[in-house]
């Protein structure tokens, strides 16, 4: 038991500390830090000058623009990130479909693919939720039928975040019917400009166009953009699922929002309740840091720690409960969130409505809090 | 960083476990040893005295091993976990901190080499009756005629204070001159035990012109020595409260698996399971806490240990209220009954909480502190 970081480490977190505030342009990371939208453009110019630092991808293969570094490293890389305001790599190519490709795909797909994800020069898209097939993800009903090379997909996908962005969507379909639900899923990756796909956007409770519909009207796609084996779609999903999970604790943007919001809240600091709630969220939130290290530390092989549910779970609650502090500091404020740009009312209390509503989605998305309740009262206590 | 312990540490869980295994492997043991007159089994303490653990956190100097802060933690944990009565917080660690503190070469030499050997069991006064949390004494006073020093007032509750040979005494110094730590031998003060809510024992020791030994330099403002003992105890009475969480957890999803209702066993319904998933989060959680506020002592720095007790007194005060009220809760009427360990570990979570600092206490005073820093860091 030691709580230092050894030397190695101590440099390697101060050698994060100075890349993410030299590499990524200040107007990138005060958007992030102050809770604002990124456009696309800034997203895809932040991912690509980490990626020309070998930033972006760490956890790939070294082959593949990976960094041979210990489970530890990589958990000091995504905080330091997060509190440098540095926007996190795009999940749906960085922590989804890279390291799939990577793991499941074809040597062709590897080549085809990896460099231009890890560079975002292909703004990948998830279709794997659908109106019947939410957490019962394997009863999708997305069809993708064999017609001579290629095969020919129907059906529908829907909370496809930032999907008006996408250039290409990796998918799982039902590509035999015959079988058990899990073993008749396949993963196919499919380019958004084919004909036949159509992106519908959904407008959510904080009046952002985030998600979308997409749908797929008789949308040929070449055999070889299959990934792995045919049926194979629920071992991949699976194996995506549990990265992404591992991921979602958002620690360090959490805490990062705390002291931004302490910063921003002015005398409100000095109301005794105000400062009891920021202290418990401020404790809560090093239990969490904590608990990530401990899991970090207990990962062996590249599975994710059973515990990992216990960050999903509790991260998504921390990160909530900030934007409820935030909306209750802002008060009569926060009723501009629609106001013009020239409202007299701060940027900050402005946005904590919506802010606060968006962020409703963290425990539904990623394997829904429940979902992840079923997971330890299952695969860790053995109920 | 690395949260795991080493093959040592982890020998000398499994033979703690295994002692306290022998004596408290049924709770009808730790029942019976409660309801005796010391309140908690000597033949226990003697086999803890053999094997080191009473010494542990004192120098081999005085009589002890010089163990480490994890270490110690261990043995809380372990006596947490059988809900072990006897006294070693309040005497090893709490008592026995404020003499390896306070005290000079020789004190140490004799008071901590006879504490390490089972000889005598020291117990620390330091609340008065209605008192908080303080390490400025308010209840008893020291007065000095000549070179002889007395003490008057009362200290309660006093955690194995019925039991106690000699007493650690915080006491307000003459002339508003801060607060000094004096050592009182238990016929010089009269005093009535009672049991708590968890059935361990205290008492209310009352000291009338009662003859003390200054601790260390005689007169000196101790106060600062004083709270780091406290906030070292709360620590590990953290680890403690830790072992109690880690059996209530365990004994709570035991009995979901076994339990038969409605014809089938409880953990069918998704009601209860959630619920006990939920435990195990806050569980996981404490946990973190308590070791990472375990390995900020070996640092050395006071005020990095006083904010890691503030930390996780109130991480453990937080957990300890959801999972204990959850285990009386899942387990139903069984858990109410003072035959059932599941109950009493409710009741042992809460002396430990209002015996050394509750959740308001530690809330208030990191409150405090909320805007001295922007970020709180782990490491």
């Amino acid at each position: 038991m030691q709580l230092e970081l050894s030397q190695t480490d101590r440099e390697f977190r101060d050698r994060m500390r100075e890349a993410f505030t030299s590499t990524v342009p200040q107007e990138i990371r005060d958007t992030v830090l102050e809770g604002r939208h990124l456009t696309r453009d800034q997203i895809v110019e932040s991912q690509r000058a980490l990626n020309a630092e070998g930033l972006a991808v760490p956890h790939w293969p070294v082959e593949w623009g990976g960094q041979d570094w210990t489970d530890l490293q990589r958990h000091l890389w995504h905080e330091e990130m997060q509190r440098a305001g540095v926007p996190i790599p795009l999940a749906f190519n960085a922590s989804m479909i890279g390291p799939v490709i990577a793991q499941f795909g074809s040597e062709e797909q590897k080549e085809r693919f990896l460099p231009k994800t890890a560079n975002l020069d292909i703004w990948w898209s998830q279709g794997f939720s659908e109106p019947d097939a939410g957490s019962d993800l394997a009863s999708l009903r997305t069809t993708a039928v064999r017609d001579g090379d290629d095969w020919v997909v129907n059906g529908q996908k829907t909370w496809t975040t930032l999907g008006q962005h996408g250039d290409w969507i990796f998918t799982l379909v039902r590509t035999d019917p015959e079988v058990k639900k899990q073993a008749g899923i396949s993963m196919l990756l499919i380019d958004m400009t084919s004909p036949g796909v159509e992106v519908r956007p959904i407008e959510l409770i904080d009046g952002g166009h985030e998600v979308n519909e997409v749908w797929f009207s008789d949308v040929r796609v070449p055999g070889d953009l299959l990934v792995g084996e045919p049926g194979e779609g629920w071992t991949i999903a699976k194996f995506l699922l549990g990265n992404e999970r591992v991921g979602v604790a958002p620690v360090g943007a959490t805490k990062r929002a705390l002291a931004t919001l302490k910063a921003t809240a002015g005398d409100l600091m000095d109301d005794p309740l105000v400062r009891a709630r920021v202290a418990e969220l401020e404790n809560d939130l090093l239990a969490l840091e904590l608990t990530a290290l401990r899991v970090v530390a207990h990962s062996a092989g590249g599975e994710p720690h059973p515990a990992s549910s216990v960050l999903k779970l509790r991260g998504t609650v921390l990160q909530q409960a900030v934007s409820e502090l935030a909306l209750d500091l802002a008060g009569p404020a926060s009723l501009a969130s629609r106001a013009e740009d020239d409202s007299p009312q701060e940027g900050w209390a402005r946005r904590a409505a919506p802010t606060y509503l968006n962020l409703r989605k963290a425990s539904i998305y990623g394997g829904s809090n429940e979902i992840q309740r079923q997971i330890i009262s299952r695969t860790i206590l053995g109920l | 960083m690395d949260f795991t312990y080493d093959d040592e540490q982890q020998a000398l869980r499994e033979a703690v476990r295994g002692l306290l295994k022998q004596t408290y492997g049924d709770h009808e043991a730790r029942r019976q040893a409660v309801a005796s007159d010391d309140g908690f089994d000597r033949a226990l303490w003697g086999r803890l005295a053999e094997m080191g653990v009473l010494g542990l956190p004192f120098s081999e100097d005085d009589g002890g091993v010089g163990a480490g802060p994890v270490e110690i933690g261990i043995v809380c944990q372990e006596l947490g976990r059988v809900l072990a009565p006897e006294p070693y917080l309040a005497s090893v660690v709490h008592a026995g901190g404020l003499v390896a503190a306070v005290g000079t070469p020789e004190q140490k030499a004799d008071l901590l080499g006879r504490l390490s050997s089972g000889e005598i069991v020291l117990a620390a006064a330091d609340t008065s009756p209605g008192g908080r949390w303080t390490s400025r004494a308010d209840g008893v006073r020291a007065s000095l005629d000549g070179n002889a020093w007395t003490l008057d007032g009362v200290a309660d509750p006093v955690v194995g204070g019925e039991v106690a040979d000699q007493f650690v005494v915080t006491a307000a110094l003459p002339d508003d001159g801060g607060t000094g730590v004096f050592v009182v031998a238990a016929d010089a003060v009269s005093r009535t035990g009672y049991a708590a809510a968890d059935l361990t024992r205290a008492a209310s020791v009352t000291f009338d012109g009662s003859a003390a030994t200054p601790l260390g330099e005689p007169g000196r403002d101790l106060s600062e020595s004083i709270a780091t003992i406290s906030d070292l105890t709360r620590i590990m009475g953290a680890n403690q409260a830790l072992g109690v969480m880690q059996s209530q957890v365990r004994a709570t999803t035991d009995y979901l698996k076994s339990r038969k209702q409605f014809g089938v066993t409880l953990n069918t319904f998704q009601a209860l399971t959630f619920r006990a998933a939920d435990m195990y989060v806050e569980l996981e959680l404490a946990h973190s806490m308590v070791d990472w506020a375990t390995m900020t002592i070996a640092g050395g720095d006071r005020d990095v240990v006083a904010d890691a007790a503030d930390r996780v007194g109130l991480a453990v005060a937080r957990a300890g209220r959801h999972i204990g009220q959850e285990a009386i809760q899942l387990h139903g009427g069984i858990g109410m009954t003072a035959e059932y360990a599941v109950g009493v570990g409710t009741a042992h979570l809460e002396v430990l909480d209002q015996w050394l600092g509750n959740a308001h206490h530690h809330l208030t005073r990191l409150s405090a502190r909320v805007t001295d820093h922007e970020l709180v860091e782990a490491v």
